[in-house]
């Protein structure tokens, strides 16, 4: 099916984008177009004006800045990080989670920016990028401002982006202890996603924190907090048995959508397994 | 305003200038405006890969890629991958193994495995299945296409 018409235009920066845009937002972003477009093609969203940023120079690449962060830029397709030697580096299972999104076709196209800023809750960054403490940094007319991962999707296909934000930095601390993740799914998008990162102490034998994010079950990622209270500050032998004692109560109290995807309790049961296989990826020469 | 727009673009090596509506979808830029039939719509979203075209190098789903999105830039299609006289070895390879039935896929395979052969020339099992798997086929049941890619790995 066609897309309505629209009107198109490319614009080479980012203020002159923004204000393409426009205050109330007549015109959209467009990025890889890998979302926006079907949406288009089916009629559930129409815009009059389309305000392509592939052309504005500076918005795809990866740094380690002076703070040791990692820096990505909106405009990184999922190919681009899956293949970048920084990430690939510091964030093995950033990098392995890119090259399994989607299709070869969608990977070439869409973007880590297109895929935050759609909102979609079957998707694997947020669910990373939460559990990574990441910041989203979005440009408008008034300046910029950074929002906190966890905080950026506020419902379903719903962010705190207002239409006239750029997208154009994800931020996060270089990690210093192993990050992992899992995905379950059986058709294009995950069905249920765990991610954990957790920072070690006393000579790597202690858990002096850890993050852990539930994906995909409701409209963002969730903290499993009882698990990761129940980790801190316990060495690493006892993790298996922290996660066991506190893991069913903390998965009862998940926000769960019975969906296509499977009904709630069999998603919190899945949700507690790939949970189980990133502690044996953790334990088991994750990085330390 | 600008509802309509001149793109200019190597399609096969060819250099073509022509105005489309910016709502225009490649794969109808290719299959109805040009004429060029090898290209096939099928899911329309992204899924089946029949659609599969090159956009600099790098394989895409026309079905859902703008028109106006190849501007100066170079498409591929299964037309300008095929010689004027006989068959490219990848299409050989899909001939010999039995690779295809109907044959409505196998446009966007050839062009997924021409991309992977490209930036892989010798691709592991898994390398070959975690590529193709965007890819859809409703005859085959997929083991004999691997074969063939498998034959040229
Ligand atoms: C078949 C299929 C399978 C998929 N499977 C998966 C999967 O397994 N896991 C997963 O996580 N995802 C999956 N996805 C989603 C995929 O990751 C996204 O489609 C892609 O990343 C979107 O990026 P884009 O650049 O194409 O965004 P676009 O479609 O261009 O844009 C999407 C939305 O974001 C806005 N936008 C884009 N960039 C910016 C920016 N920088 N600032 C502000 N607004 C912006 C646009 O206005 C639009 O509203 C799948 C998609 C498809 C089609
Ligand atoms: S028709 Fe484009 S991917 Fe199926
Ligand atoms: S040969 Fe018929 S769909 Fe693949």
């Amino acid at each position: 099916m066609l897309p309505l018409p629209f009107e198109y235009t490319r614009l080479p920066t980012i203020d002159e984008a923004l204000a393409a845009v426009g205050e109330d937002g007549e015109g959209m972003f467009y990025s890889g177009g890998t979302e926006l477009l079907l949406a288009m093609k089916m009629r559930v969203i129409h815009t009059e004006r389309l305000v392509d940023i592939k052309g504005i120079a500076g918005l795809d690449g990866i740094m380690l800045n002076d703070a040791d962060e990692i820096e990505i830029g909106a405009r990184c397709t999922h190919n681009r990080i899956a293949g970048d030697a920084l990430i690939q580096e510091h964030v093995p299972a950033l990098s392995a989670l890119c090259a399994d999104v989607a299709n070869i076709r969608v990977r070439s196209v869409g973007t880590i920016g297109g895929n935050l800023c759609f909102g979609e809750p079957h998707a694997d960054p947020p669910t990373m990028l939460a559990v990574l403490d990441a910041r989203l940094v979005l440009q408008g007319l008034g300046g910029i401002r950074s929002v906190p991962a966890d905080e950026f999707i506020q419902g379903e296909l719903e962010t705190v982006r207002a239409p006239n934000e750029l997208l154009t930095t994800i931020v996060f601390p270089r990690p210093s202890g192993s990050v992992t993740y899992r995905r379950f799914k059986h058709g294009e998008r995950p069905s249920v996603n765990v991610a954990m990162a957790w920072s070690l102490a006393e000579r790597n034998t202690i858990i002096a924190s850890a993050r852990i994010r539930v994906g995909a079950l409701s409209f963002r990622p969730q903290a499993l907090t009882a698990v990761e209270d129940a980790l801190r500050g316990r060495s690493i032998v006892e993790a298996r048995c922290a996660v066991a004692e506190a893991l069913p109560a903390a998965l009862d109290a998940l926000d769960v959508n019975a969906d296509r995807h499977g009904g709630a309790d069999y998603k919190r049961h899945l949700a507690g397994v790939l949970l189980q296989r990133n502690l044996d990826d953790a334990l088991g020469g994750g990085r330390s | 305003m600008t509802h309509h727009l001149p793109i200019s673009f190597s399609l096969n090596g060819e250099a073509i200038a022509i105005e489309v509506p910016t709502h225009t979808l490649l794969v109808d830029l290719i299959r109805d405006r040009i004429g060029l039939k090898g290209t096939k719509r099928s899911c329309d979203m992204e899924v089946c890969g029949a659609c599969t075209v090159l956009l600099d190098g790098a394989p895409i789903s026309s079905c859902t890629t703008l028109a106006v999105d190849v501007d100066r830039r170079e498409v591929t299609t299964i037309e300008g991958v095929t010689p004027a006289d006989g068959l490219s070895r990848i299409q050989e390879a899909f001939v010999r193994h039995g690779g295809l039935q109907c044959g409505f896929c196998t446009p966007g395979f050839i062009m997924a495995v021409t991309a992977l052969l490209k930036a892989k020339p010798h691709p592991t099992d898994d390398e070959i299945r975690h590529y193709l798997h965007g890819n859809l086929c409703r005859c085959t049941g997929y083991i004999k296409i691997f074969e063939a890619v498998k034959s040229l790995a």
